[in-house]
């Protein structure tokens, strides 16, 4: 499961999340603990790629959250279908009534091995009904690659493509001074989707670093050899191939290749089915999302061809897709053949009936290639099994040599992820390249942790407006520095800081109104702006007795020097870093020695 | 509307001469500068003004350009020598401190590092435009009103904008001397200084750019080295920098094409020191050179990639985008050229169509081949909807559904927080196959909006409908034949989707065809981009495909003389070519049979001219064709009517409205219209007239959050009465700009602060205990100063706020007290106040 928060500006941005989803059984799954988060409180949901979005129903349903979410037309369309197939499974097996005193916790300590290990079982919960699903996604909010979109004026969020799956994004997230990428579930593979989006990652301040490759040590190409391969020869040998998966994603690409193969294998004359509820919109929907595809594919739209082969595995009749092994199946149904159905658990779905079905034989074959389930824990309940049983999980996610090389390339200021990457798998924990290596380390979270990001931010952007900039006049203080006082009137709206000309002060009027303006002054008024520099003493003397300061006297002392005006019975004492004028209450007298003094230093 | 003379309408010949007004006005002196690097190697020599004569030579060079040459009106026979920039290359502003004099050349009168956008003849030809590109943007401050910059500047009134057109040049005059002339109208030693760039050192105006010149950060000034060491190395440059340099930031428009006319669509615009092309269209009324727009505006000899920064095209119509690879690989352009997905798809097609009747048909020679075709689609770039392109650092895109045909699109051009929406032909209602054009309430500093139905407004969609029904329902009732001009995709998709459910529903049996071998291929495209037709057809689209047609066949020529009724959509829709005309010549002498118009029709087509009533035609080979057959027009073009184009304007909220992509006297209403309701200014250039605004854009600094935050506490809305002032210290550093408090600004330069400090002697007349003299000033002060903080130490001194009062005995005169007042700079006032309080003494103490 992957979720995520950051809270920026005060506002929550949740980056979305899958769900926990229990093989074992089936009609319950959990998403995120949710007592850690007041979902009320999350304002935005970013998801990531349709296999990112599964407990969306639970968020957005019946916790109060009142948000918005944000994902990619393809995300949106294909998230659907797997939920409505995963829906369609469950409920057709409806159990009249579920056992709940099971999850007392003195009870569970004494059950069976799964049961007994499960954690939080408390927050189980039933699957979604359908209309909970279209209520969920009507919440949805479309957004398009490198779309900037406006969160309160204060955060700017931009999916960008991460090559893993049709519509799967990263996110950035970014205030006019920071920038915070999240890459979930990526892909530097040329597969179907849009290639990954790197260069827009680059000058991240954090890049948040999650769902990587399941199995980092298998090559995907090298899989969808074995595949075929393997595919081929139980075929040939006059036995079934079984294909569990998601009714969209990598099948893809397994019935691209297949079509390439087929001719090459002598496969042409055997069925390929494709069995799930939403076979034939899955197999639609691929089509029609050119723009989401990579430029291979687009430009065969721009023919106009249909992108996928499939299309014309369709037309001649060598893939043919059906709601369920009921109705038309049966009837067209003949052996030796291909079945690529759900669910990849092997707990619900048409899967379960090939499984019964062909187990016994060890002419077939099951090939797993969803990375998703262990799947010797997949097939326990089968055994024993005469059934050949081939692993060749194709995940086409980031591996840890693709993520250095990522990280090279995109160098972000902080790395964060999941506690797993940064060690070696426990099975494995020899190998030491099979985490992530980056400099500085990155930093790991945990679940249900809170993580301080370590940045701090310095600065805001203000706007100023023309009238005002007119006003200004700067100096230059240091060579290519320049400053200029600012007194401006802040105007904030909807996050966005503007800043205006003063009024100008109203006239004086009548002396009594003046004494109380001038009281009220101090609070509107042009503050005294600070004073910076030194006054060489030798020049202000001169200076004083320019303006007619006959008998300057100077004393030196131990910090500097004190000049006397005997005749005004004044006194100023002159420091490095200040100075006294001390006087009679006369303030003409005052006023002249203090434009003498400020002559010498400069103003802040 | 005041500003724009009126273009000569449709002049076929002559110069036109347009009158300009010019108001004296006065000069930010804040810039937000897109100033200018040297953009990628634009192999052009930069150049800077030399002195006034050499200048006037110059430019009488480079600005000797024709003025008759507008690509104007619709019977524009010349063309024109002029270009939208200078010949020999860009102008690059000079830089100089005057203070620190360099040579002979004093500091110029303005400000320095102002961008040098555009050279001062507005209209004229001359124009450099593209030489103005920017680099990182640049606050400069408190600089010197530029006097000759006033000629340009029209007025800065909000609401009412001037726009400008072309300035008038006797003719026998370059339009740079002309523009000079212009200056030393103003004044005369401004005048001389302006245009030469380098101002005498004693000119007025200096003496306040010796005050801005320290201010000047050391990156521009540097640039002035540049600047300088440019001007030195070419003698050719034309007098144009330094005017442009002092005007205001600004968006200017140039209709090439679609200006008061439609066909030939092709806008300029210039924003932000970027150069933007908007469509590139071909006029369907000609035949001749007239059909493209006339690039040669753009510039005359340089490479049009030098100056522009990209191309858009909004849709795949011909007036939109018929004229590519003409400019693209025959003139020559090599930038970016950005479009939709669907549009770059079908683009291709629709090109090679119109260059095959062109071509192989008509035998024109000199035409785009299909290679041009494809090497001009090679540089287009394709855009999602929504999709924030950065075409480079500052000019950003941003593709809006326009919903006029598959993958038309709306654009927003935008750099810095100026923007320019372009609407390229769109509709506001749905329709059966396409959705509604969107946009947000983006705020546009101007809304471009096409206004081919400026004055209509159209019933319902539904009555249309029926109406067309009927009507083909009737004729193939009575046996005759129904033709249906169209364009191979766009509205022939509507059409066939409601004829086939008609069909269906009253189970006709005539049959439909649809000509050439395009259809099914439209088809299919429609088929791809399902996603971008309306909700209706993209929900059901798994179930039933909307583009598969049951009841419409592919049509054969053979079939036009088949006995009995059917219906025949061909192409092209204005009956100027091809097949639909082949097809008009046949039926045309029934009277029984039936031609429906479904779309706008240009001038000069033989559709226009069976629609305005004429019912015999002259042929090509002066053959007479009599129309005897019923003619009919249906507007089911996809245009947005006035009530749409008004929906849209509240919905972007302009800040100005300019008008392209209709007939003049519509337009005219529909200007009056919007100005009347959404009290914006509205134009209507013609081709070859520019329209200027003046934009006044915030500048954008970073505020620190110390700062920000400390002021957000003291509550978030100022009142109205007493207003509360922010203060802080703007630190300009390289381009940078931070706002920072001014402890913290003294700390980052790492300065320290210089205290200073008053200390005034009061003398009172007071014979008590200077404690008591301390206690009696203490309730005073406290009664007087009700709003301010006043305490009473223990060590016996009193403060009022930070300001400490002592009071000690005299050492002379035991009946006086001499009280102490001590306060630093920053509390002058009320330091100040306190002692004049004082010196009037104590109120006598209740004793």
């Amino acid at each position: 499961m992957q979720c995520a928060q950051i809270q920026i500006n005060h506002h929550y941005v949740g980056l979305w999340t899958g769900h926990d989803f229990h093989p074992q059984f089936p009609s319950f799954a959990t998403c995120s603990k949710t007592e850690l988060i007041d979902l009320s409180t999350v304002d935005v949901i970013l998801i990531s790629n349709y296999h990112c979005m599964m407990a969306l129903p639970y968020i957005t349903e019946h916790t109060g959250f009142t948000g918005t979410v944000y994902a990619t037309e393809p995300t949106v369309q294909i998230g659907r279908l797997l939920m409505e197939e995963l829906v369609n499974f469950i409920e057709r097996v409806p159990k009249a009534q579920s056992a709940s005193l099971w999850k007392n916790k003195d009870i569970q300590r004494l059950l069976p091995s799964p049961l007994k290990d499960a954690v939080e079982v408390s927050t189980w919960r039933r699957c979604y009904t359908m209309q909970e699903v279209n209520s969920a996604l009507s919440k949805i909010q479309l957004v398009g690659y490198s779309q900037k979109i406006e969160l309160f004026g204060a955060v700017q969020v931009t999916p960008l493509s991460s090559g893993y799956a049709l519509g799967s994004s990263n996110w950035i997230i970014q205030s006019h001074y920071e920038k915070v990428s999240y890459v979930s579930g990526s892909s530097l593979l040329t597969t179907h989707p849009q290639p990954m989006d790197q260069a827009s990652l680059k000058n991240s301040d954090v890049l948040v670093l999650t769902g990587l490759t399941q199995i980092p040590t298998a090559n995907p190409d090298g899989m969808v050899g074995e595949f075929c391969s393997n595919l081929a020869l139980t075929v040939r040998n006059g036995g079934n191939v079984l294909v569990p998966c998601y009714p969209s994603g990598v099948i893809y690409d397994l019935l691209e290749c297949l079509y390439q193969y087929i001719d090459s294998a002598g496969l042409s004359n055997i069925p390929f089915y494709f069995i799930s509820p939403v076979a034939n919109s899955s197999l639609e929907f691929s089509q029609i999302f050119a723009e989401w595809l990579c430029h291979n594919k687009q430009t065969k739209v721009y023919l106009p061809e249909p992108p996928f082969p499939h299309a014309e595995l369709i037309q001649t009749n060598k893939l043919r897709h059906y709601p369920s092994i009921h109705g038309d199946f049966s009837n067209d149904f003949r052996q030796p053949c291909v079945v690529f159905t759900g669910h990849p658990s092997l707990r619900f779905g048409d899967v379960v009936h090939f499984m019964e079905l062909w187990g016994k034989s060890s002419l077939n074959t099951v090939i797993f290639t969803e990375p998703d389930f262990s799947y010797l824990e997949a097939l326990a309940p089968y055994q024993p099994l005469a059934m050949k049983c081939i692993y060749c999980p194709i995940d086409t996610r980031l591996n840890f040599i693709q993520v250095s090389k990522l990280l090279k390339e995109v160098q972000p200021l902080h790395v964060v992820c999941p506690e797993q990457y940064t060690q070696p798998p426990p099975a494995q924990s020899h190998r030491m390249d099979l985490m992530i290596d980056c400099q500085p380390p990155a930093m790991s979270y945990r679940r249900a942790e809170v993580l301080a990001l370590p940045f701090k931010r310095l600065f805001e952007k203000i706007e100023i407006m023309p009238e005002l900039a007119d006003s200004l006049v700067p100096m230059e203080i240091k060579p290519g520095i320049s400053l200029a006082t600012v007194s401006a009137v802040l105007h904030t709206k909807d996050n966005k800081h503007v800043l205006q000309p003063p009024p100008r002060p109203a006239p004086p009027t009548s002396g009594k109104k003046r004494k109380r303006a001038s009281e009220d002054i101090p609070d509107c008024k042009v503050l005294k702006p600070l004073l910076s520099g030194s006054i060489p003493v030798e020049q202000f003397v001169q200076t004083l007795e320019k303006h007619g300061f006959s008998d300057v006297k100077v004393e030196d002392t131990a910090k500097g020097h004190i000049v006397l005006l005997q005749e005004a019975e004044t006194l100023i004492q002159i420091e490095e870093d200040s100075t006294h004028i001390i006087c009679d209450n006369d303030e003409m007298l005052r006023v002249r020695l203090r434009d003498l003094v400020l002559k010498f230093l400069q103003k802040f | 509307m005041q500003g724009t003379a009126k273009a000569l309408p449709g002049a076929a010949h002559g110069p036109k001469v347009r009158a300009r007004r010019e108001s004296g006005l006065s000069i930010p002196t804040l810039w937000v500068t897109a100033a200018w690097r040297p953009r990628k190697e634009r192999g052009s020599q930069p150049g800077t003004p030399g002195s006034e004569g050499g200048s006037g030579a110059l430019s009488g060079k480079s600005f000797n350009s024709s003025r008759k040459g507008v690509p104007g009106g619709t019977g524009l026979g010349s063309r024109t020598q002029g270009g939208w920039g200078p010949g020999p290359g860009r102008v690059l502003l000079q830089v100089q401190a005057p203070g620190r004099g360099r040579g002979p050349r004093a500091g110029p009168a303005w400000e320095p590092g102002l961008r040098p956008l555009h050279p001062p003849a507005l209209g004229s030809h001359a124009r450099p435009l593209g030489y103005a590109q920017a680099p990182p943007r640049q606050i400069r401050l408190r600089s010197v009103p530029p006097p000759p910059a006033r000629v340009y500047l029209p007025c800065r009134r909000r609401r009412s904008r001037r726009c400008w057109t072309r300035r008038p040049a006797p003719s026998h005059r370059p339009a740079a001397r002309d523009w000079l002339s212009a200056v030393q109208s103003e004044g005369p030693e401004r005048g001389r200084a302006f245009p030469a760039g380098a101002p005498e050192a004693g000119a007025p105006g200096c003496a306040c750019a010796v005050r801005a010149a320290g201010l000047v950060p050391a990156e521009l000034r540097s640039w002035a080295v540049v600047g300088q060491a440019w001007s030195v190395g070419s003698g050719s440059a034309a007098a144009t920098g330094w005017g442009a340099a002092c005007r205001m930031p600004e968006i200017r428009v140039t209709p090439l094409g679609a200006g008061q006319d439609v066909g030939r669509s092709c806008i300029l615009v210039s924003i932000g020191g970027k150069n933007v092309m908007l469509d590139c269209g071909m006029h369907m009324g000609f035949n001749d050179d007239r059909r493209f727009p006339d690039f040669s505006y753009i510039t005359r000899n340089g490479r049009l990639t030098d100056f522009l920064d990209c191309v858009i095209i909004s849709h795949f119509h011909l007036d939109h985008c018929g004229a590519l690879p003409y400019f693209s690989e025959m003139v020559g352009y090599d930038g970016p050229i950005y479009m939709t997905h669907p549009t770059q798809a079908i683009c291709p097609i629709l090109l090679e169509d119109y260059r095959k009747i062109a071509v192989d048909k008509k035998g024109e020679a000199n035409f785009f081949t299909s290679q041009m075709i494809k090497d001009c689609m090679k540089k287009v770039v394709a855009v999602h909807l929504h999709q924030t392109v950065q075409v480079d650092d500052e000019l950003e895109i941003k593709a809006y559904y326009a919903g006029h045909v598959l993958g038309a699109a709306m654009f927003q051009i935008k750099v810095g927080s100026e923007s320019v929406v372009y609407t390229g032909d769109y509709n506001m209602t749905p329709d059966r196959h396409l959705g509604a054009a969107w946009i947000d309430k983006c705020r546009p500093n101007l809304l471009i909006t096409e206004s081919t139905y400026a004055t209509t407004i159209r019933d319902s969609k539904r009555c249309r409908e029926r109406d067309f029904l009927k009507k083909v329902h009737e004729t193939v009732e009575r046996g005759g034949k129904v033709l249906i001009p169209v364009f191979a995709l766009g509205r022939a998709q509507e059409l066939c989707i409601l004829l086939e459910t008609f069909w269906e529903r009253v189970n006709l049996k005539a049959p439909i065809y649809f000509s050439t071998g395009l259809t099914e291929k439209a088809n299919h495209y429609y088929k791809l981009f399902i996603t971008w037709t309306n909700q209706k057809i993209r929900k059901t689209f798994v179930q039933r495909n909307m583009f598969e047609f049951k009841h419409i066949k592919a049509f054969d020529r053979a079939f036009a003389d088949n006995p009995g009724p059917m219906v025949v959509f061909a192409t092209p829709g204005m009956l100027h070519a091809g097949q639909s005309l082949q097809i008009f010549r046949k039926w045309a002498g029934n009277e029984k049979n039936m031609v429906i118009m479904p779309g706008y029709c240009v001038q000069g087509t033989v559709g226009h001219k069976i629609l305005s009533g004429q019912r015999k035609l002259e042929m090509e080979g002066r053959q007479v064709l009599e129309v005897k057959m019923q003619v009919e027009y249906m507007s089911f073009s996809a245009h947005a009517d006035a009530k749409g184009i008004m929906q849209l304007v509240g919905q972007a909220e302009p800040e100005s409205v300019l008008l392209v992509h209709g007939e003049a006297k519509k337009m005219e209403f529909l200007k009056q219209k919007i100005e009347q309701e959404f009290r914006v200014n509205c134009y209507m250039p013609a081709n070859g007239e520019t329209v200027t605004l003046p934009t006044s854009p915030s500048i954008p600094v970073g505020i620190s959050l110390g700062l920000l935050k400390r002021e957000m506490a003291q509550g978030l809305l100022p009142s109205a009465k007493k207003p509360r002032l922010l203060h802080g210290t703007l630190i300009m550093k390289d381009s940078s700009f931070q706002l920072v408090s001014s402890e913290q600004a003294l700390k980052e330069l790492g300065l320290a602060e210089h205290q200073l400090r008053f200390t005034c002697r009061v003398h009172l007349h007071d014979s008590r205990k200077e404690q008591e003299t301390a206690a009696r000033v203490y309730s005073h002060l406290k009664s007087v100063l009700k709003d301010h903080c006043v305490q009473h130490l223990p060590d016996g001194s009193v403060t009022v706020e930070s300001i400490l009062i002592q009071a000690a005995a005299h050492s002379e005169d035991p009946g006086t007290k001499v009280l102490l007042v001590s306060w630093t700079y920053q509390d002058e006032e009320l330091g100040s106040y306190l002692t004049s309080l004082l010196k009037k003494g104590l109120p006598q103490a209740p004793s």
